[in-house]
């Protein structure tokens, strides 16, 4: 029993970071039709910057501001200047950029930072909290609280705010948005920021418990794609739900089967699911009209 | 001999009946046409015959053998071809590959000769560019044969699908608005390209808005209206038709009908 | 003479040429190497080029052949005693198998669902051949007994020089063959329009199956290759980055265009070579490449020349 609450735990902390890096692939996807393989390095981004900040002696909390705001703002500049520019592409070299945006982000952390992992110190402190014999780290706490606000948040932007409609508008036709008067480049610019903002977020919640380096991000990214392609990419709460699932079923393969077939679940997951509902579990089968 | 028969075929998208237990029986060597509003199931029934529709309820019978539900390369293989309303044309090859691939289903090369350039590869290679050049004479455009496709009219296009589909040597032939978006020049080119297929037999299933042409050039026309039979009959039979006149042909179209006749 | 200009081989000719003249300007064995490593990548992206290019298919995930090609012979002499030259071709198969069983159902994907499923495969298959530790070493690698061919050693950069090139000749005399041949212009018409191929009764599927795993075995041959010439071989080469890399020589080259991969393979196995100082930046530089050129220069460099040929005339 205490074995199966440590998992879940776990777990779930982990899926919870799944499912923001899924959500903010969703996110822009839904604005754009991009599957954007730099997400990962957002988190990367948010967890190294704010690192690096607070070795330079800045105080954890504007390190953690000035990582959130150095990583939307490259969130914005790739949409910008790498995947703007190149409007009209085909998908997959659309995807391509951002592999491309991604392994260059990667090289540059490497020369910025450095190849070590590194680690923050956590928000409530290090002693785990002992819960039907399983010890939970106070930090798990911190993240799935974490991201409920950040679910929360993003939930009522696009539900309430106009702002909010635009995006969805432009995500169900862009033509038809741009029509109705909506600047559907400054959509997608937003998307993308607030994508990367989401992820830098989720960085720095993480990084006190999974450390990071300059190259975290790429296996981050895609477990949140296959938890994105899980739950439906195109589906906010399935790409939340995808996230927990992944990181539960990771966390339970891990602990009965083997730690190190642990990543590939998420691939595993991937290849089945495109091949048996490439939909996914929310998302809508496309018909294809001739 | 029948070549064609439909039996009460009809699907359904979403909760709309695109097409609606439509029957239809096209004897061989005709050439039929299928007219409606916009709207009416006519693509859609091309795309049921054609394979890339699967029907809800009903049949197709081609060439006497059931084949409904079989895939588009299936029905291709038994002789059944088509051209599309919205040109699928293959952008990046020449006119004259574009029409070479029409023939693939009679290349009988494998894959393993193809890769070592067998003599026979050799053979089949040149047995088809004379097969493409052939169906490009047919259709006018022989001497763009070497030209890149994407450097063609509209309206050489719509000739060029024809020449595609005539390549694979087909038993029934779907043309799908082969006139739509071309100047009367250009569908002066097609009426006559349609009236020379009738003339060597093929049969040739017509989806058209050009009265004038169909008036002209069909043995049967078969009126849809909001995926149902509205009627069929020769060209005249359908052209007085009150119900069609009043669904369709309206004011105007039957002045056009009865140009069409001279 | 205007004959033998114009017949169907002469790019094959031409580079054949190329290869057997190029020793003529090398004057050490680091040339022969960097020969060697551009054609054994150069042969994986022809394969690669066929699939992409020509077919209009996408696979992020290509390194797992070249992996599983690589790791055959290692795998095979050292664990079971079988002769090397034999593992070549039980890699080959064993990765045109793999191509065929997952190929039949991830081909029927398309756009961004088909290159995130070929991803997923190759890691897979790159986490298995680190994880297997006790067949492959573990993410440290293992060591890979030379070849012996017919009782001799094969050793040497020269040695490998002629022996890759040779095959990287092959394998694109006969990439050349399919694009004109039936089975080629199917394939490019499945790129173009995939209704229009199967409405003239193209076998689709069967055809972008058969391609997958002919790309699949072009990149293990290249793959044992590299392991029996190195003799070493570690997972990083059945890697994500390692498929990156691939899809970024056949960019570069040019989509499409057979002479297209060996000048994206010279691109980038010869531009870390020449910045070795700027070892730290290799990352960087590739994602910039893969950005810009597919930003800017999506038709890769020998169409681009081309075309600015034909444009001039």
């Amino acid at each position: 029993m205490a074995e199966l609450l440590q998992f879940v735990s776990s777990g779930l902390t982990v899926g919870a970071i799944y499912a923001l890096v899924a959500l903010g692939f969703t996110l822009i996807y839904k604005a754009s039709d991009i599957i954007n393989f730099a997400q990962g390095e957002f988190v990367m981004l948010g967890g190294m910057t704010t690192v690096f900040a607070t070795l330079a002696g800045v105080p954890l909390p504007l390190a953690a501001l000035i990582a959130v705001v150095v990583t939307t703002a490259i969130g914005f500049a790739l949409h910008r200047f790498a995947i703007e520019p190149a409007r009209g592409a085909s998908p997959v070299a659309l995807i391509m950029i951002t592999i491309g945006a991604s392994i260059f982000l990667r090289g540059v952390a490497q020369i910025i930072f450095d190849r070590r992992f590194h680690s923050l110190p956590p928000l409530l402190g290090a002693d785990p909290i002992r819960f039907g014999g399983a010890a939970i780290l106070p930090q798990s706490l911190v993240v799935l609280a974490g991201a409920t606000v950040i679910v929360t948040l993003l939930w009522l932007f696009i539900d309430r705010t106009l702002l909010g409609k635009a995006v969805i508008a432009t995500a169900a036709n862009r033509l038809a948005a741009r029509l109705t008067g909506i600047d559907t480049r400054r959509v997608v610019d937003f998307s993308f920021a607030v994508s990367a903002a989401i992820g830098a977020v989720a960085g720095i919640l993480i990084t006190p418990i999974a450390l990071t380096s300059y190259d975290a991000g790429t296996l981050l990214a895609l477990k949140g794609f296959a938890a994105a392609m899980l739950g439906g990419i195109g589906s906010a709460a399935g790409a939340v739900i995808g996230g927990l699932l992944i990181g539960l079923i990771e966390a339970f393969a891990a602990g009965y089967l083997s730690s190190n077939y642990k990543d590939a679940v998420a691939f595993l997951i991937i290849l089945v699911v495109l091949i048996s509902i490439p939909q996914g579990l929310f998302g809508r089968a496309k018909v294809e009209r001739v | 001999m029948l070549i064609l028969e439909t039996d009460r075929l009809s699907v359904a998208f979403g909760g709309v009946r695109a097409v609606d237990e439509v029957c239809i029986a096209v004897e061989s060597g005709q050439v039929f046409s299928i007219i409606g509003p916009n709207g009416s199931g006519k693509t859609t029934l091309f795309n049921l015959i054609s394979g890339i529709y699967r029907p809800n309820h009903g049949s197709i019978h081609f060439a006497g053998e059931t084949v409904t539900g079989l895939e588009p390369d299936r029905l291709a293989r038994r002789g059944l071809s088509r051209t599309f309303q919205n040109l699928q044309i293959f952008s990046r090859m020449s006119v004259l590959e574009n029409v070479m691939v029409g023939h693939h289903r009679h290349e009988d090369t494998g894959i393993l000769a193809d890769l070592v350039h067998w003599p026979s590869v050799q053979r089949q290679n040149a047995a088809t560019r004379e097969v493409a050049l052939a169906a490009l004479a047919r259709v006018g455009l022989a001497d763009e044969a070497r030209r890149a496709s994407d450097s063609l009219s509209y309206g050489a296009l719509k000739r060029l699908e024809i020449a595609r589909a005539l390549a694979s040597d087909p038993k029934l032939l779907l043309l799908d608005e082969p006139a739509a978006g071309c100047n009367p020049v250009e569908t002066q080119e097609i009426d006559r390209v349609i009236r020379s297929l009738a003339r060597d037999g093929i049969t040739v299933m017509l989806v058209e808005h050009d009265m004038r042409l169909v008036m002209k050039i069909s043995d049967r026309v078969h009126v849809l209206a909001r995926g149902r039979t509205l009627a069929e009959g020769t060209p005249e039979e359908v052209r007085s038709n009150a119900a069609v006149i009043e669904a369709y042909l309206g004011d105007h179209g039957s002045r056009e009908a009865v140009r069409a006749f001279g | 003479m205007r004959a033998l200009l114009q017949t169907r081989l002469m790019p094959a000719i031409a580079v054949a040429v190329l290869v057997t003249i190029l020793p003529l300007s090398f004057s050490s064995a680091y040339y022969y190497r960097i020969g060697v490593l551009v054609f054994i990548f150069a042969l994986a992206v022809v394969g690669l080029n066929l699939l992409m290019g020509f077919a209009g298919q996408v696979s992020l995930g290509h390194a797992g052949f070249l992996g599983i090609g690589a790791y055959s012979v290692a795998i095979g002499p050292v664990h079971l005693g079988a002769p090397s030259w034999l593992c070549l071709f039980g890699g080959a198969v064993l990765s045109g198998a793999i191509a065929f069983l997952v190929g039949r159902p991830i081909l029927r994907l398309k756009g961004h669902y088909l290159a995130v499923a070929t991803l997923g495969l190759g890691l897979l298959l790159a986490t298995v051949l680190t994880n297997e530790a006790r067949w492959t070493g573990g993410p440290d690698g293992m060591s890979v007994p030379g070849l012996k061919l017919f009782g001799w050693s094969v050793r040497g950069a020269t040695a490998w020089y002629w022996i890759a090139g040779a095959t990287f000749v092959c394998g694109f005399v006969l990439a050349f063959n399919l694009m004109e041949s039936p089975t080629g212009r199917a394939l490019q018409a499945i790129h173009d329009s995939e209704i229009a191929a199967l409405v003239l009764g193209i076998d689709v599927a069967r055809k972008k199956l058969a391609i997958f795993v002919i790309s699949a075995v072009y990149a293990s041959v290249a793959g044992s290759f590299l392991a029996l010439f190195n003799g070493y071989i570690t997972p990083d080469a059945a890697g994500f980055l390692r498929s990156i890399e691939l899809v970024a020589m056949v960019v570069l080259g040019g989509m499409g265009s057979i002479v297209g991969s060996l000048v994206g393979a010279i691109v980038l196995v010869v531009l870390p070579q020449v910045l070795t100082i700027f070892h730290d930046y290799e990352q960087a530089l590739l994602g910039l490449v893969v950005m810009v050129f597919m930003i800017f220069l999506r038709r890769g460099i020998v169409p681009s020349i081309a075309a600015a040929f034909a444009g001039r005339r």
